[in-house]
């Protein structure tokens, strides 16, 4: 059992944190890694990138938006509470090294994985030019901490509510177009982490994005998690979750992301119908 | 098991009571339903109880056959469970998945002019009477050694090490990657041929004898083996299973509606998605479902598809029936219920609509050549034969290899070319001091009952070690 010792809501709460004791996982973790949650006995299981650990602590966190009936059920959890089982750390570390200027974007609940790895990469000795987006201002999480964890952080929403009025990839344009970037790394939505690798394809900067695909066991068993990159089949939770932007066929993976939405929307619903009920 | 003997025989075995094919095809209580007490004692009295019984010398864990039987037969169930113990901590396992045909029961000397004595079917009554009827008293344990040994993998090799081990004196934990032990006896065999409470029950009886079980700690990333040695324990035992899926690498694999038989087992099986939406785990529902491949996965996996409610379910196969490598009962069973066998066929690829769901496959038809390395004729492709099949689901049963998520983070011990750690025979030793590894791990995808073989061997040359030195 994994208690709760943490529990935060953000962007009106569609959005949840949970800071969890797990002890053996904090200690190992390394920025990009993902742990696989479970709540209980019936439960799913679900793969999140970890967005924080602490070592002394002996803690994981996680960041996640509620989209279906587990991470409903995620939500419904309070502090004390347990998740029945947390696996990990799994998936390979971000590869960090002293480049020099690198821009990292984050989109969405996407921002939340890219914190440990964007201050990683500052504490490697980058400089970091952070952009984060969100479709409305309300909707936008951790600006504060990605401000200490860059050198330089943009804004953006959708709507123009707050920060820049357009999306993430067009502050980045203007960032490369200064030139001079050693590399990007982007984590949100796959239409972001798309367009992303489409425009720095264009300005030849190597791109990093780190990809969430259905997955049962998480240690190469299964096969679920199959992506293309570079025309080649790989498994996210085994050779990834990070892979190269360039190569990565994000319509495949949309394609793949879908398999089980009808499954997913009705197993929410009822559950959904059945909470609002009590 | 149940196969009927092609002409009548004097003094044949006890038939194994089964559900209907029509109703067992879709539902997945367990399919053969055990004997009765007289069918038990009936069976048992068949044994000839040789001196030089040649059925003891087919298992591979070496159990005292003729005694065990003799036990039931004197109406000593109690006394018969407690023999089986001796050598094998998992009796309820191995009466249902055992290979026997092959194996005891294939050496039986009734066997030559009629049907053996079901030694399965025995092991299993025994086992179970315990479970409903026994006393629950535990087999004597030797007094505590003070050493500490880890398991990793709770399948039947590690299980079998387990046991032994306990049994010895010594401290064993068990790691376990999932969330629940078992390993292929929990995610890969489905319940109608393994209830998992009969699995839950044989690991909870190794947990009375006092064996730890930690679950959610995937070695090689949670904890690594030197870390294990830094813990204190004094040796280890690798029984990771071969864990890694094989696909076709045929165009069109990636489309939505293709899983490997570990994924569509794994959410039938671990995560009980054949009761979803009351799990929470989904599971593609086929309407016309395709398996590659002819071992007992493959039938496992056919199976699963017809009781989750598909109209019709192919296991397309590129070499002969002669060649298939799933136990006969396994294919018998699977064709009752009404799987199509589509043999000397070799899919080519696989066809998908706009929204990159499956939608069918392009499949050769075979001929068999000339014997291969493997010893069997070779399927050659037939010119011209190209045709399309229907299918909305497809599950590749074709094999697995090594994973290499624990052995390529242990880099100081050898595997060989295809991945597999490299051990000492008849021991299990690695290249690594104070490790040992068996099962699929170390042979490829074998059966149940060659990894709890693989484990016995380790666990004597694991205790040998504790108290003699390497």
């Amino acid at each position: 059992m994994f208690k709760i010792v943490k529990r935060e809501e953000m962007a009106e709460g569609t959005v949840i944190l949970n800071e969890i004791e797990a002890p053996l996982i904090a200690k190992k973790a390394k920025p990009g890694q993902f742990v696989i949650l479970k709540a209980d006995e019936d439960g799913e299981r679900i793969p999140l990138t970890m967005a924080e650990t602490d070592k002394e602590k002996g803690t994981v966190t996680i960041i996640y938006m509620v989209v279906g009936k587990s991470t409903a059920l995620f939500r419904d959890l309070k502090v004390g509470d347990t998740f029945q089982d947390v696996i990990g750390p799994l998936g390979k570390p971000t590869h960090l090294e002293k480049q020099g200027k690198v821009i990292c974007v984050g989109g969405g609940t996407g921002v939340a994985v890219l914190h440990p790895i964007t201050r990683a990469m500052k504490d490697v000795g980058n400089e970091v030019v952070c952009i984060i987006g969100a479709r409305t201002k309300d909707l936008l999480i951790l600006e504060e901490q990605m401000k200490n964890a860059s050198h330089d952080l943009r804004v953006c929403t959708d709507d123009g509510s707050y920060g820049h009025h357009g999306f993430v990839t067009d502050v980045m344009k203007e960032v490369l177009e200064g030139g001079n970037i050693k590399e990007v790394v982007a984590i949100g939505p796959v239409p972001m982490m798309k367009a992303v690798s489409n425009i720095t394809k264009e300005y030849d900067v190597p791109t990093l994005v780190s990809l969430n695909p259905i997955m049962v066991d998480g240690t190469g068993m299964c096969g679920g998690c199959r992506v293309s990159v570079g025309g080649e089949t790989k498994f996210a939770c085994v050779d990834g979750p990070e892979f190269d932007g360039h190569q990565v066929d994000f319509d495949e993976l949309t394609l793949r992301l879908n398999a089980y939405l009808e499954d997913e929307k009705n197993c929410h619903e009822e559950y959904c119908t059945i909470r609002d009920a009590q | 098991m149940a196969e009927k003997a092609a002409k009548p025989v004097k003094n044949p075995r006890v038939a194994m009571p089964e559900q209907d094919p029509q109703v067992r095809a879709r539902n997945f209580l367990e399919v053969p339903t055990g004997y009765t007490n007289k069918m038990a004692q009936e069976e048992a009295a068949r044994c000839l109880q040789c001196k030089k019984p040649a059925c003891v010398a087919g298992c591979p864990v070496g159990v005292d056959i003729p005694g065990f039987i003799d036990l039931i037969s004197q109406g000593d169930i109690t006394g018969s469970i407690r023999n089986l113990w001796s050598k094998n901590a998992l009796p309820a396992v191995c009466g249902r998945v055992c290979p026997q045909e092959i194996q005891c029961e294939g050496l039986c000397i009734l066997g030559k002019k009629g049907d053996p004595v079901a030694i399965g079917n025995l092991e299993r009554y025994a086992a179970d009477w315990e479970r409903s009827n026994g006393t629950g008293e535990l087999p004597p344990t030797q007094a505590p050694t003070g050493k500490k040994i880890a398991v990793v993998g709770s399948g039947p090799s590690g299980l079998t090490v387990a046991g032994d081990l306990i049994v010895k004196g010594h401290d064993v934990t068990i790691y376990e990657a999932f969330h629940k032990a078992g390993g292929v006896l929990v995610y890969g065999i489905p319940e109608f041929r393994l209830p998992k409470e009969i699995v839950a029950q044989e690991i909870n009886f190794l947990e009375r004898l006092g064996v730890k079980l930690e679950c959610n700690a995937v070695v090689g990333r949670t904890v690594s083996i030197d870390e294990l040695f830094e813990q204190g324990y004094d040796a280890v035992y690798i029984g990771v299973g071969a864990g890694l899926p094989r696909f076709m690498n045929i165009p069109g694999e990636n489309l939505v509606g293709i899983l490997s038989a570990n994924e569509y087992l794994t959410r039938a099986n671990l995560m009980k998605a054949y009761k979803f939406p009351d799990v929470d785990t989904p599971i593609p529902i086929g309407k016309n479902v395709v398996v590659l491949g002819a071992g007992n996965v493959a039938m496992d996996s056919a199976r699963t598809a017809m009781r989750l409610g598909a109209e019709s379910v192919k296991i397309v196969y590129r070499r002969s029936r002669e060649e298939m490598p799933a136990r006969a009962a396994e294919i018998h069973h699977a064709e009752e219920e009404g799987i199509e066998m589509y043999l000397l066929t070799n899919p080519t690829k696989y066809l998908g609509n706009e929204k990159g769901r499956l939608i069918g496959m392009e499949c050769l038809k075979m001929e068999l050549g000339e014997p291969d390395d493997s010893g069997r004729r070779r399927p050659i492709p037939i010119e011209g034969s190209e045709f399309e099949m229907d299918c909305d689901l497809c599950i590749v049963a074709v094999g697995s290899g090594a994973n290499p998520l624990l052995t390529s983070e242990t880099p100081d011990m050898e595997l060989n070319k295809w991945g597999y750690v490299h051990t000492e025979e008849k021991t299990g030793k690695t290249t690594k001091k104070g490790v040992w590894a068996g099962g699929d791990i170390v042979t490829g995808a074998a059966t149940v009952i060659l990894a709890m073989g693989a484990g016995r061997e380790a666990a004597d040359s694991m205790h040998d070690y504790l108290t003699l030195g390497w």
